[in-house]
């Protein structure tokens, strides 16, 4: 099959694609553009569409409406064997009757390539992979994690235009589930092959991608490196979903004190004004009205030695309800506005629960959303 | 990127790739509805025409059904399919689930005994009916056994006697299918879970206290499964009452599969013989589609 | 399991109970096995030391007379060639029916839980039903068809008919076997390349072993054992054994031969008893396999 352009023969653009089956609608016009070499991560809930829409590009499902190209050749009609792809899946799917060899070298005796081809193709994975000494068994004598490096070696087998990646990691345990992780990523600084990678994992998402696709209800909530996203959440579900312990929400009240926009915090006892960075204009008209303040946990710490040196931060006692130690931080959960907050302060502040504290709160980042649309106000 | 690039149409060869498993299943489900669904409509059809030797499509209504329950012999069947089933099931049950929990006990020849309990599943109806009837021969069989022992008054005649011939199918039957539900139970206590019992133990419960509350409840499903088994066995018992008895003597162990034989095929009375065969049916799904309902319904309560 | 003799009191009531469980069990076995004994001794007993003793009396003098007889001369209604011809017919129409509606069986379990379309569900409900009617209610139709087809009384027309009225059941056993075959693997076949026949013989095949043998040997003893059909649909020397024996041990002409009742009895029993034998276990699951269909 010809490959157009050597440039773009990775790439991928998804164009308004809808997907419905009988009256429901599980994707809503999606459009996606991936460069060749990328490596796009499509993360979300259980339910978001993520994996449908990476069966349709893998052609095991089919396309509603809009379409779908690969490497500039709309593959809307194609069956997945001409598409120039590889796919690894979540339950790894090896074909338990045959060996690691016969797994890896599989879709090449399908396509009857020489046994020259197959024998090259075989080294280059087995070394990739470092896995030569496991060629002779069967997956039923591999561990979680050689199974999926052999999954991982049958898409390489073909050397393909795009790898697609369901979920693979999540029948690993916690430890396998992060070396694993790095290796995806060395595997994908050495080749170099277009990568879209499916997970709900968005520990996974922020540590892999080049590029994040945030979706939600079968639709695209955010597109974005994983930084951008982080930072700059489109809306109050990406901002939840990405980050863990995840971000605090606190309902409250936009006021107009000296001079500044900001908003009205009381943990209970004393309540306190919190201003908001200047650069959020849409605050203006909602004085007087309800947002909600977004602020992760990691903003509100102990007293940092360097706050002096912060003009964007305020400093406030808070009553302490629960310590949680996780090693390198202690997570301390205070009351809000009535809602619980998590915050993140060094282990040497020592915080006991019932005791108050002081803490610190960095306002650079803050973000507010609108209760009703819950769309960042910007 | 942005050129429209053509859209490549789907080739022939996919299109019938992509229709390969309906048309695999075709002849399946093409078989099906003329073999199962035709052929219930036909006999339907059959049933309220006056066919005798031959099929003649001269409708005369319910004509059959009801000469079908004029007939003596019918309703011998019916009392006899009652008997039978009920006393079928009931044996098999408590056979099947007392030896159940007794293979249970950590028996060490579990595995030889098991294979002796359920061998005769494994044997046809007529061998079973044949064996079983040289066994109950009234001169030469168990009766002459008896009476060599020491009892030369005992009597052991119900092959021959009208009033209790069909016991002796229930005799035969049980014994073919009682280790089939043996493997039923022994499959589900095998599967219950381990720790419901121990926790049981903790609390202070004794054994027989656990089976009864815990364990043969747990059961239920089995029951469940092995009651329908049964009875379709029961309603569809033919070959058993035609190797072990004939339907005799005379026709006091008849059952509706042999009456629908005997109607249909040897005294040529084709209407007759599709009337018994639709009442068959509908005794089939008279007892089924209820217990399936009620087990249903069950299932999504609880 | 627990056991609950051993949860007993200790000591002799526990020695007590498992003498009494395995005393009820052994009991039973004897009784389950009465009946294959009584066929094997009578049938190797002359006529007259069977009308001299009793049932379970061991043979004094074994002949393999009976079993000659019920194999090559004895007669059923008028023809006396012994049951022989009828062993072999069995032979010739079981085997050709079991491998077909395996093979068909494995098809469509194939295509409904990994090629799954819209209303396959439906259609497989459809299809169940097969397993549930009594065949009488299909009898009479079935006899005009196979009439028509020119099939009546052959070995073909019996295969057809064990074949149509088997797929039901075959197609259940390899649909629930199948199901906990992950989707994933025909999807990443069909990404490798391989078409709907492709994965089926060299990736679902090669997993079938242990069904297979359950669905043969399922197939193999319904089919054998069959009377129903084969009393209905076949005439003459072609009648399947089990027709045959029926006929012979109830024959009311002539002198009773109950030996030679019984070594027929147990050539018609062998096959299947020769595969419960050597593959019971695979028969047992079968059966429990079976039960899902009610």
């Amino acid at each position: 099959m010809g490959r157009p352009g050597v440039t773009d023969m990775g790439s991928l653009s998804i164009r308004n694609v809808v997907k419905r089956y009988g009256n429901v609608t599980i994707l809503k016009s999606i459009d996606l553009e991936v460069r060749d070499g990328e490596f796009v991560i499509l993360v979300g809930p259980s339910g978001c569409g993520k994996s449908t829409l990476l069966n349709m590009i893998a052609g095991l499902d089919t396309v509603s409406e809009g379409e779908i190209a690969i490497g500039g050749r709309v593959v809307n009609n194609l069956p997945p064997k001409d598409r120039d792809i590889a796919m690894v899946f979540q339950s790894y799917a090896l074909y338990p009757t045959m060996n690691v060899r016969d797994n890896i070298l599989f879709g090449l005796r399908i396509r009857k390539s020489s046994p020259q081809q197959m024998e090259e193709a075989l080294a280059r994975v087995a070394k990739t992979l470092q896995m030569e000494h496991l060629l002779d068994r069967k997956p039923s004598q591999l561990s979680g994690g050689q199974r999926q490096r052999v999954a991982m070696g049958r898409a390489l087998a073909r050397d393909p235009a795009l790898f697609l990646f369901d979920e693979p990691l999540s029948n690993l345990d916690a430890k396998l589930r992060v070396d694993m992780r790095t290796e995806i990523k060395l595997l994908h600084e050495r080749v170099k092959t277009t990568i879209v990678y499916v997970t709900h994992d968005q520990i996974e998402a922020m540590t892999l991608g080049d590029r994040i696709v945030v979706m939600k209800e079968g639709e695209v909530r955010q597109v974005g490196t994983p930084q951008e996203v982080y930072d700059d959440p489109a809306d109050l579900f990406v901002a939840g979903f990405i980050g863990s312990p995840s971000m605090n929400f606190i309902r409250c009240t936009v006021e107009s004190r000296g001079g500044r926009l900001g908003v009205a915090l009381h943990d209970g006892g004393g309540s306190f004004f919190m201003p908001a960075p200047p650069s959020i204009g849409g605050l203006g008209e909602r004085v007087g009205q309800e947002v909600i303040l977004g602020i992760r946990p990691e903003q509100i710490t102990d007293k940092d030695p360097y706050a002096g040196a912060n003009p964007h931060s305020i400093e406030q006692a808070a009553r302490i309800e629960v310590v949680q130690p996780t090693g390198p931080d202690t997570l301390v959960l205070i009351h809000l506005n009535g809602t619980p907050v998590t915050c993140r302060v060094h282990p040497g502040a020592n915080p006991k629960a019932g005791q108050s504290m002081g803490l610190t709160f960095d306002l650079s980042k803050l973000v507010f959303f609108d209760p009703s649309t819950e769309k960042r106000i910007r | 990127m942005n050129t429209a690039a053509p859209v490549p149409r789907r080739s022939a060869l996919d299109a019938v790739e992509a229709a390969l498993p309906k048309i695999v299943l075709g002849p399946t489900l093409l078989v099906s509805l003329v073999f199962v669904y035709g052929f219930i409509a036909w006999t339907a059809i059959l049933s309220f025409t006056k066919s005798r030797l031959l099929p003649n499509y001269e409708f005369v209504g319910f004509y059959q059904y009801v000469t079908l329950f004029e007939n003596e012999r019918w309703w011998v069947a019916l009392k006899n399919l009652c008997v039978f089933g009920g006393l079928f099931i009931f044996f098999c049950l408590a056979t099947g689930l007392i030896l159940a929990i007794l293979l249970d006990q950590k028996i060490r020849a579990e595995g030889w005994l098991r294979s002796i309990y359920l061998y005769p599943m494994a044997l046809s109806f007529i061998v079973t009916g044949t064996a079983w009837k040289w066994i109950l021969n009234p001169g030469l069989g168990i009766e002459r056994l008896v009476q060599q022992a020491g009892f030369p008054g005992f009597t052991f005649d119900w092959l021959v006697n009208p009033q209790m011939s069909v016991y002796t199918v229930v005799i035969a039957g049980v014994w073919q299918s009682s280790g089939f539900v043996m493997a039923l139970f022994l499959a589900g206590l095998r599967g219950i879970d381990d720790s419901v019992i121990k926790a049981a133990q903790v609390d202070g419960a004794s054994m027989p206290r656990i089976y009864w509350s815990i364990i043969i409840p747990t059961l239920r499903p089995v029951f469940f499964s092995a009651v329908m088994i049964l009875a379709h066995i029961a309603i569809k018992s033919f070959d058993l009452v035609m190797a072990l008895t004939g339907g005799g003597p005379g026709f006091s162990s008849d059952m509706p599969a042999t009456f629908m034989y005997a109607f249909g095929f040897t005294r040529n009375q084709i209407g007759l013989g599709a009337a018994s065969a639709m009442m068959m049916l509908m005794t089939v799904v008279a007892v089924i589609v209820p217990m399936m309902y009620a087990e249903v319904r069950r299932n999504r309560r609880g | 399991m627990a056991d609950f003799v051993r949860a007993d009191s200790a000591g002799g009531g526990r020695a007590l109970g498992r003498i009494v469980v395995y005393g009820l069990l052994i009991l039973v076995a004897l009784y389950y096995l009465m009946p294959l004994f009584v066929m094997l001794t009578t049938s190797i007993k002359t006529l007259e030391e069977i009308r001299a003793g009793n049932l379970i009396a061991l043979p004094g003098t074994v002949t393999f007379e009976a079993w000659a007889k019920a194999w090559g001369s004895v007669c059923t209604g008028a023809d006396c060639s012994g049951l022989k011809n009828n062993f072999w017919s069995s032979v010739s129409f079981v085997l050709p029916a079991v491998v077909i509606s395996t093979l068909i069986g494995a098809f469509n379990g194939y295509v409904l839980t990994l090629w799954r379309f819209k209303g396959s569900d439906l259609l497989f409900t459809t299809m169940l039903v097969g397993c549930f009617i009594p065949f009488q209610v299909v009898l009479l139709p079935m006899a005009q068809t196979l009439g028509w087809l020119g099939l009546a009384n052959t070995t073909s027309g019996l295969v057809f008919v064990h074949v149509v009225y088997g797929l039901a059941f075959t197609t259940l056993f390899f649909r629930n076997f199948y199901v906990s075959v992950p989707e994933e693997m025909v999807k990443a076949a069909r990404i490798d390349g391989a078409g709907f026949f492709t994965i089926f013989w060299r990736i679902i095949l090669p997993l079938s072993p242990p069904i297979i043998v359950v669905c043969v040997i399922w197939q193999f003893t319904q089919i054998w054992n069959d009377f129903l059909f084969g009393v209905v649909f076949s005439g003459g020397d072609r009648q399947p054994i089990t027709v045959a024996l029926n006929n012979l041990v109830n024959t009311s002409t002539g002198v009773k031969e109950y030996n030679v009742d019984m070594a027929a009895a147990i050539i018609a029993a062998l096959p299947t008893l020769f595969v419960y034998i050597v593959a019971g276990k695979y028969f047992v699951r079968g059966l429990t396999a079976g039960s899902v269909k009610g």
